[in-house]
């Protein structure tokens, strides 16, 4: 068994120990799956720091026939930004049992379901990154969604089982057009070189123009509905408010991630020419994105939704840093994958701690938090400052990067992505303003500030924002081989820099 | 003087049909002279033993495949072998449901709430004809696929239909209802013989021989360009689309399925399928491929029809017979998607569809047979509510069954799903398969609502539980739960196993 095999096993054993106990033993429950969740974090950053950043392709990869009548192999194995992924995945799970440690309780079932469901989507979401068979990536990709619906439906507040529900369907439907050009795919690998669904060896099909680009947008579209990017962005915001907020770190932070890791490693590998074909189109949703997610934001009156609302904007950043088609622009949504997690998990762990205090989700019903409970306020503000991409926060760097590598080829787009930095002020310092300052609303008098297990949740997450906006280079050293051979791949080149009167 | 020879019949080959059949005939003679208090007993072994028997012989027949038998009416290549392994495993599984429950009328010939029936009840009678019937039953279908004649073929189709409208109609509670479904299909089933029968004398006419051998021989001739054999071909199919469930012959299924006793719908859907897509198979394959051009088009038109209609109509379905039935219309076009595919991977992924979803549909049912009140099986979805609180293993294994009709990865309905639409692509027919992923998509819509129903909606005063299931349910819905999740995670030696099998004798 390979590491990667090890590490994606570790939670699973640790949802087996926690079925073993009794239901009544919730304690016991989230002991053990917390342990096991630090264990698996740490196993994971012994493994990165065995990765060897020079060497090109996959490491530590593990290929094993799996349904041989297919072609279907388990195979797994990580480069620089599938490793950077799960590293965000397995150090948001810990963080987020810590920060909920009583958000199972209130649920449908027993706290002891709840971890189990945690942990089995641990196990997933590292696959769904390291898998480097398109067959074994889509069973993931698939089979997440069965516990992710259960915790909405079964653990969420408010409209959760409606919003679970919205939350499946729309992303069955894109799986399965997936599934459709999936097997397209297979057909032709199998007409050409045989039966495989070897990434590397699906990249060097033939196709003719028409079938890439009906198979290309199979894949963008189920990414798409994942990331999530307007027009398709509509369950997000439902299920971010339904669901318990460590439920939404993981949807926003790791699992909408899928997406747009899924459109580098799966769009431009092995559609570069239909993704050049439609750059121009996916720009224009990824634009429509930032500005209709940061106008919606804006107009919210319940936290939640407009943390979904920023993510949208947000993600409507990463798209377009992807398909600008620049190791700047790959290299800034890489790294803006990782931040967004960090910032989302930031903003929603303390509006989750402050909805609970307060009772109420609506921006109207708090007021002088500063005040009344200021670690809680602090921690607030510096997540929501990441979110802004304040400079010294480490939004900033991979917003930067995206707008630079954005401009070299798409100048307007850029300019009116642009846009959506100013607007980020506006959603993010006017909830601020209302919550945080001002004089204590009725009601907030006499809240609690952060208990120790709160401040220990949030403290690595906060470190780890501050520490990647002034030493981003780690990140960017696993994240930067990936973006260039990405877009050597897809047959670019980056546009020549062009200097005053020299431009066209 | 002419000399007769006696015609060979190849005993060997014919084995597994003819232990059923035996078996069917044993179990009517149990009926005349075995006492009414001991019949259920003598059933409950004999069946069982019989078909392990045949099943025995199926297996040991794998390796002398490709024999004709009988004078060339009856072909036993690997297809069959591996329909009729199936079909044997699959009925052992409805066996266990169908021993366990009292499902069955107390006296089929007693007028429902006569004071005959009354009586009949007092006395803790049940009709155990539905053994043997069941066996009579088991051994057409056996024989359908195989056959290599259309005489065979109407003689099989009929062999395997009686009984089944006969078991139909024994429904223990709600007899009316039942008998109406029964007579229903019986009706449909009678004309679709019709037409059936109508179709074969028009190729008998066409091609001037029933053996399939000679009418292929006769269709390449002509290029398949002929108004005669194509009204044949035309009503042959309407026969076998018939039998199968496929838009716009589907009016039967849910009334069927919902009316008949829920062990015998189970025994119904999973074998009836298996049965009669694998005929259908042999003729559009091996018979009629020669004119693949006249009905390629029309059976793709049925199959993209039968998708989309089943998942759209279940949408509304409250009743959840009802709701599997057109759950079964809408696998009855996925399974068409294999037959116009016409290359060696559909039969292939028909083969593996065919035992994966008949598994998982008799696991639905079996469940469905004990989910009860005080009167007896409660089918209303509403009445489901809150399942998951008072019976978590039922209602969870109920939802992994949906999920694998709904083809969700890492359940045997996946595996099933990408194979079929990849060989219906393989065979050009990209139209299939968006349809077809379109489809699942909306049909993963009403498996996904009774999955919210039996876990997240609050149980009401008229929601039910699960009566205890006896053992013998118990090893039913589990070894189809675990069947289900192994051909989903593990499908290698399956998928080999019908590899190495699946190639037509023609």
């Amino acid at each position: 068994m390979s590491t990667l095999t090890i590490l994606g096993i570790l939670p699973l054993i640790g949802a087996l120990i926690v079925a073993t106990l009794g239901k009544s033993d919730a304690r016991r429950a989230k002991l053990v799956a917390f342990a096991t969740s630090i264990i698996t974090a740490l196993y994971a950053i012994v493994v990165a720091i065995g990765f060897q950043i020079d060497r090109p392709g996959f490491q530590f990869v593990e290929s094993r026939e799996w349904i041989p009548a297919f072609g279907i192999t388990y195979g797994v194995g990580v480069d620089g930004l599938s490793l950077v992924m799960i590293l965000l995945a397995v150090i948001l799970v810990p963080i987020v049992i810590l920060a909920g440690w009583d958000e199972a309780e209130g649920g449908r079932w027993s706290a002891k379901t709840f971890y189990i469901l945690i942990l089995i989507l641990e196990t997933m979401m590292i696959g769904v990154f390291a898998a480097t068979d398109l067959f074994l990536f889509y069973v993931f990709f698939e089979a997440m969604l069965i516990p992710v619906y259960f915790l909405i439906g079964g653990y969420g507040s408010g409209e959760r089982i409606q919003a679970a529900v919205k939350f499946l369907l729309y992303s069955l439907f894109g799986g399965l057009l997936m599934l459709a050009s999936m097997i397209g795919l297979y057909v032709m690998a199998n007409d050409q070189i045989g039966k495989t669904f070897d990434i590397s060896a699906l990249s060097r099909l033939e196709m003719s123009s028409t079938t890439e680009h009906l198979l290309f947008l199979g894949f963008f579209i189920a990414f798409a509905i994942k990331a999530p990017l307007w027009p398709v962005h509509t369950w997000l915001p439902d299920a971010a408010k339904s669901a318990t907020p460590g439920t939404s770190v993981l949807l926003l932070g790791v699992l909408d991630k899928v997406g747009t890791f899924g459109m580098i490693r799966y769009c431009l590998e092995l559609f570069p020419n239909a993704s050049k074909t439609f750059t121009p189109f996916i720009i224009t949703l990824a634009v429509i994105s930032i500005i209709y997610g940061a106008f919606l934001a804006i107009g919210q009156k319940e936290i939640k939704r407009l943390i979904a609302f920023t993510s949208i904007s947000h993600f409507g950043f990463i798209v377009m840093g992807i398909f600008a088609m620049t190791t700047q622009g790959h290299s800034g949504s890489a790294l803006y994958m990782v931040n967004h997690g960090f910032s989302t998990a930031a903003l929603f762990l303390v509006a989750g701690w402050m909805i609970k205090r307060r009772g109420s989700s609506l921006i109207a019903d708090f007021g002088g938090l500063q005040r009344v409970t200021p670690v809680m306020a602090w921690s607030f503000f510096i997540a929501g400052l990441s979110g802004l991409a304040l400079p010294g926060l480490s939004s900033f760097v991979s917003e930067i990067l995206v707008l630079v590598g954005t401009y070299t080829r798409y100048p307007v787009a850029a300019v009116i992505g642009g846009i959506g930095i100013i607007l980020a002020a506006l959603y993010i310092l006017i909830p601020v303003q209302r919550t945080l300052h001002g004089p204590t609303a009725p009601g907030n008098e006499n809240l609690a500030d952060l208990n120790l297990r709160e401040k220990i949740a949030i403290a690595p997450v906060i470190a780890l924002i501050v520490l990647l906006g002034f030493y981003p280079k780690p990140a960017l050293d696993l994240i930067n081989p990936v973006a260039e051979t990405t877009i050597a791949k897809s047959g670019f080149t980056d546009p020549a820099p062009t200097v005053g009167s020299e431009r066209r | 003087m002419t000399v007769f020879n006696t015609p060979s019949l190849e005993y060997g080959a014919l084995l597994p049909i003819l232990i059923v059949f035996i078996g069917a005939v044993i179990g009517v003679l149990v009926e005349a002279f075995v006492k009414p208090s001991m019949r259920r007993f003598v059933h409950s072994l004999l069946t069982p033993a019989i078909l392990v028997v045949a099943l025995f012989q199926v297996i040991a027949n794998r390796d002398t495949v490709t024999t004709t038998a009988a004078i060339g009416s009856v072909v036993i290549d690997g297809p069959v072998i591996i329909a009729q392994g199936s079909l044997l495993l699959l009925s052992l599984l409805a066996l266990l449901f169908l021993l366990d429950v009292d499902s069955f009328a107390p006296e089929a010939s007693a007028l429902p709430g006569s004071e005959e029936e009354k009586r009949a009840i007092a006395a803790g009678k049940q009709q155990t004809e539905i053994f043997p019937l069941m066996l009579f039953s088991v051994s057409g279908m056996m024989l359908f696929p195989a056959a290599s004649d259309l005489i065979t073929l109407f003689v099989a189709l009929e062999v395997l239909s009686l009984p089944l409208y006969l078991m139909a109609g024994l429904s223990r509670r709600r007899r009316l209802f039942s008998q109406e479904s029964a007579l229903k299909y019986f009706l449909l089933g009678a004309y679709s013989s019709a037409f059936f029968i109508f179709g074969a004398a028009f190729l008998y006419g066409y091609a001037g021989s029933i053996t399939f051998p000679e009418i292929r021989n006769a269709v390449i001739a002509s290029a398949g360009n002929d108004v005669i054999l194509l009204i044949g071909i035309i009503f042959v199919s309407v026969g076998l689309l018939f039998k199968v469930g496929a838009v716009p012959f589907h009016a039967w299924t849910p009334d069927v399925y919902q009316g008949a006793p829920t062990p015998i719908t189970g025994f119904m859907a999973a074998a009836t399928k298996v049965a009669a897509f694998l005929a259908t198979l042999r003729i559009f394959y091996t018979v009629l491929d020669g004119a693949i051009w006249q009905w390629q088009p029309i059976l793709t038109g049925v199959a993209i029809i039968t998708m989309a209609f089943g998942s759209i109509v279940a949408i509304s379905q409250r009743d959840v017979k009802r709701m599997l039935a057109y759950s079964s219309i809408a696998h009855a076009g996925f399974l068409l998607a294999g037959v116009v595919a016409f290359n060696k991977e559909g039969l292939e992924s028909s083969l593996f569809y065919l035992f994966a979803y008949g598994v998982a549909t008799l696991g639905a049912f079996g469940i469905v047979t004990l989910i009860r009140d005080g009167q007896g099986e409660v089918t209303d979805l509403n009445r489901w509510a809150g399942l998951g609180k008072k019976s978590p293993a039922m209602a969870s294994l109920f939802a992994l069954f949906l999920l694998a009709f709904a083809g969700i990865p890492l359940t045997s309905g996946f595996i099933g799903k990408f194979s079929i639409f990849s060989a219906a692509y393989q065979g050009g027919l990209q139209s299939v398969v968006i349809v077809g992923v379109l489809s699942s998509a909306i049909a993963a819509f009403f498996y996904i609502r009774v999955i919210v129903l039996m876990f997240f909606t609050d149980a009401s005063d008229s929601s039910v539980s699960v009566t205890l299931p006896t053992r013998r349910s118990s090893i039913g819905v589990w070894s189809a739960a675990i069947v289900t999740v192994a051909l989903g995670v593990l499908p290698t030696s399956t998928l080999a196993f019908i590899t190495d099998l699946a190639i037509f004798a023609r």
